[in-house]
Formats: C-alpha cells, structure tokens, sequence
C-alpha cells in the first residue's frame, strides 16, 4: 500500500518549489524588518554590509564631487574678492565680544564658583564634512565623513555655524548617519529665549518643525527664537534650534498649531560639528509607584513560578 | 532564446559575468548623486526584472534579497524593506517570464509598470505603516521612467547575446 504514494523521481534537477522559496525569502525581509525596526540588534550586520557597500557609494559620489569643485574653481575671483571682505567684515564685528570671550568665560566660572554652582560645560567637538544625503525618502538623514574610527559614538548632536543641525543615530566604522532635526517625528527639547518657557519641538518631515501640545493660549509670537533647554543631557542649553514662523490658533482645539522653520542650514550639504557627548546627569529620582510596575512585577514573579515549575 | 518569442533570431547563451557586471552597473547607478531627483528609476528593480524574466533560472530570488540588503545599507533604510520588494518583484517576474516575452517591447513595457508600482507600493506600505513620512506622489514617477526604459534596456542588456548577421555558410547553426 504504501508503495501508492511514492512519486517517481523527477527528470530535471530543480530548487525547492518557488513559492516555498518566496514564503521563506518574504518571511525573513518581514523578521529583519521588525527586529532592525524595534530592538535595533541588527546594527553589527549594518557595520558589516556597510564595509561592502560604502567604498563603492564613495565611488559614485565622486562625479557630482567633482563637479561641485570645477564649479568653486571656475568661480570668478571678483566674487571669492567680495566673499573674502563680507568675511573680514563680519570678523572685524564680531572681534570685541571674541577678544573678551576668554575674560568673560574665567569670570563666569569664578562668579559660578564662588555662588556654589555647577560649572558650564564647554561645548567641544569635532569637524566632519556631509558627503552625502541618504537616499531613503522617507526620512532626512545625511552621511558625514567620521565614523567609529574618529570615536564618534550614536547620539552625539551636530551643529553647523549657525545652529542645531541633528544628531548621529548610526554609526559605521568611517562614517555616520546624523538624522537632521526635520525628520518626521525627531524631537529636540527647547527653551523659548524671550520668556523662558520649555517645550519639545518636533520635525515634521517637510523641512519645517512643530511645536506640540502648546495650550491656545501659550505664550508664543512669531519671530521667537528656540534655543536647546539643555534638559535632555544631549544637547548643551543655549544653541539656537528654530524661529517661529506662523502660529494656527484655532479654539475648537486644545492645543495651538506653532509651525517653525530651522535656523541651522539644515537641508544644506556642507561642513558640520559633532560635539562631543555631554557628562551624563544624575539619575532621576525613582518614580512613584503605578499600575503598570505592579503589573510588571506580577508577571515576573509568573514567570519564576514557570521557571519553578519546569525545574520540578 | 529569441530576443521576443515570436522572433526568428536566435541569441547566443548569456554570460553569468555580464549578469553580474550589469547589477553591480546598476547598483551604481543607484548610488549615484541624482537619487533625488524627481523621476530617477530604481536601476536595480528595472535590470532585476529584467534578467528575472530572461534568466529566471539564474538570477532568482536569492540574488533579489541580497541586493536587496545592499540597498537597504546604502540607503539608510530599514533592513527588509528592499528585500521584500525585490524578492516579490522577482518572483512574480519570474512567473510572468514565459507569458511576457511572446510579447513585441512596448507591450512587454507596458506589463512590467505594474510590477515595478507594486516594487514601489510595497515600501512605501511599509514604512507608512511604521510611521514613515510620505515622500510625495513623485515617488511614483521613478516606476513610469523605468517601464520606458524598458525597450533600450532590453536592447541594451541583449547586445553581447546578438549574432552577426551575415552568417558564415559553413557553419551548421
């Protein structure tokens, strides 16, 4: 009977059927996905394909580097001549705040001192230069030119002249991906400057930014300046981050629309600054205790009554 | 094999290097700095399909999620999104094969735009269900450049498989 079932061996030689071989393909891209996606372990295999794939992406990013600096080049001198004055110009401006800058900062940390207060941090850094955009459209992110090998470490902010441009989230061994402060959702805790108050500032995706959860009636004007509040142990307080550029106030809602648009040359290629990583800040004192760490603790002690259970 | 099925002509067999050569090409081509650029096709998804519908038996799924993995690397993206869309363009390429080739070319192109919508559709339904942030309807333009792409590509890809001509009498074939 059982000699029925038996198929005849097959003529041609062939893989497994392909809708097996796509059920497992799709079943391992959809694995990855989630895995990268929320547990973020993949990032060794990233570093490992990155090594493959990033000589080559230089490679390719050379014809448009090239063309960038015949273009400087071909430049007229009389424009490098003007640039050169606005330069000289603007430093002659700036010089009497510079000169006394290092006057003004020993006196700062005697008057600090002297009044029992925690140092200011220096903010201190390194220059990296964007080599390029990544391609992914559906964030904003750019590539720069220092990686593990430069001690660059995820989390870093990144600012350029003239103010907060990202922060590292990814880091190859020569290079690093700095998600810029537009990207859809990447939020920077900010103090306005005219009157002190703190608030989260969120990207929008579109180049712009959003300031969430602002009552109606919030203090806020067009035209005030967000500077980083310093509270999130990331970015040093004081760098300007955004300018309000158009407030939606609109009662049937609870909260005010407040659009900002990003002071730092955010969607600029150019030169920018890592800085260094702030000294970690006391830990937060514990939190009282809720449902949600009652229930935690419940389901601890579940499982060590399982572990209990299979050791018996 | 003939360049369409209802061809006379008959084509040399491919060369397993020129089928490497021409993804590595369009990997470049893909990392290429015009990326952003409204309407540049996806070169890899376009020369995938391709030899998936000649050489199905060569270029199969495997190759699509390793090149896959590439892209989501370079790009920056998160990993699977590519390779989820290039194993299911392959696979349905590669089942397509023997329908679309008795085709004449615009024909051919005109088939191919759904499944390289569909390449497009499936990462853009992935990364909006995961709160991307869509990029816009010019997304969908790359597909539409890459489907009349298809005739020169084809031409192009073809070329080291012609035949002269004038064939020498003595021969048998």
């Amino acid at each position: 009977m059982g000699g029925i079932e038996h198929a005849p061996p097959p003529f041609f030689k062939r893989g497994p059927a392909p809708l097996a071989l796509l059920t497992l393909y799709i079943a391992i891209s959809i694995a990855l996905f989630v895995v990268d996606l929320r547990m973020h372990s993949l990032d060794l295999v990233r570093q490992s394909i990155s090594l493959l794939v990033d000589p080559v992406q230089r490679v390719a990013q050379t014809p448009g580097s090239l063309v960038d600096y015949a273009a400087n080049y071909l430049q007229g001198i009389q424009v490098l001549e003007a640039e050169n004055k606005a330069l000289k110009h603007a430093q002659l401006n700036t010089a009497p705040d510079l000169q006394r800058l290092a006057q003004m900062e020993a006196e700062n940390e005697r008057l600090r001192k002297l009044l029992a207060v925690k140092e200011r941090e220096k903010a201190q850094g390194q220059v990296a230069q964007i080599l390029y955009t990544a391609r992914d459209p559906f964030s904003r992110r750019v590539i720069v030119d220092k990686g593990q090998q430069s001690g660059i470490i995820a989390g870093q902010p990144a600012i350029d002249e003239a103010g907060v441009v990202g922060q590292v989230t990814r880091v190859f061994p020569f290079s690093a991906e700095i998600t810029l402060i537009t990207d859809k959702d990447q939020a920077v805790p900010i103090q306005i400057v005219r009157n002190g108050q703190r608030s989260v500032v969120f990207g929008l995706g579109n180049g712009q930014l959003e300031l969430r959860y602002m009552p109606a009636n919030a203090d806020v004007q067009v035209g005030d300046v967000l500077v980083t509040s310093g509270l999130d142990s990331i970015y040093l307080p004081g760098f300007p981050v955004a300018k309000v550029i158009n407030i939606e106030r609109d009662s049937a809602y609870s909260f005010a629309r407040i659009f900002c648009a990003p002071i730092a040359g955010v969607e600029n290629f150019g030169e920018l600054m890592v800085l260094a990583p702030r000294i970690a800040l006391p830990p937060a004192p514990p939190e009282a205790k809720s449902r949600g760490g009652d229930g935690g603790s419940d389901k601890g002690l579940r499982t060590k009554k399982k572990r209990a259970a299979k050791a018996n | 094999m003939q360049p369409t099925y209802s061809s006379s002509r008959i084509l040399l067999p491919v060369r397993p290097w020129f089928i490497f050569l021409s993804l590595i090409i369009a990997l470049v081509l893909n990392f290429l700095p015009t990326a952003h650029w409204p309407g540049v096709p996806d070169w890899v998804a376009l020369v995938l399909c391709f030899w998936s519908v000649r050489e199905f038996r060569r270029v199969g799924m495997g190759w699509a999620f390793a090149l896959g993995l590439l892209m989501d690397v370079a790009d920056g993206a998160v990993l699977g999104q590519h390779c989820f869309a290039y194993v299911l363009l392959a696979y349905l390429t590669a089942s397509l094969s023997r329908r679309l080739l008795w085709f004449p070319l615009a024909q051919q192109a005109l088939q191919v735009l759904p499944l390289l919508l569909l390449c497009q559709a499936v990462q853009l339904a992935m990364r909006l269900l995961v709160g991307g942030d869509f990029p816009g309807w010019s997304y969908f333009v790359g597909p539409l450049i890459a489907s009349l792409l298809w005739i020169p590509a084809t031409f192009i890809l073809l070329l080291p498989q012609y035949q002269p001509v004038e064939q020498d009498p003595n021969r048998p074939i």
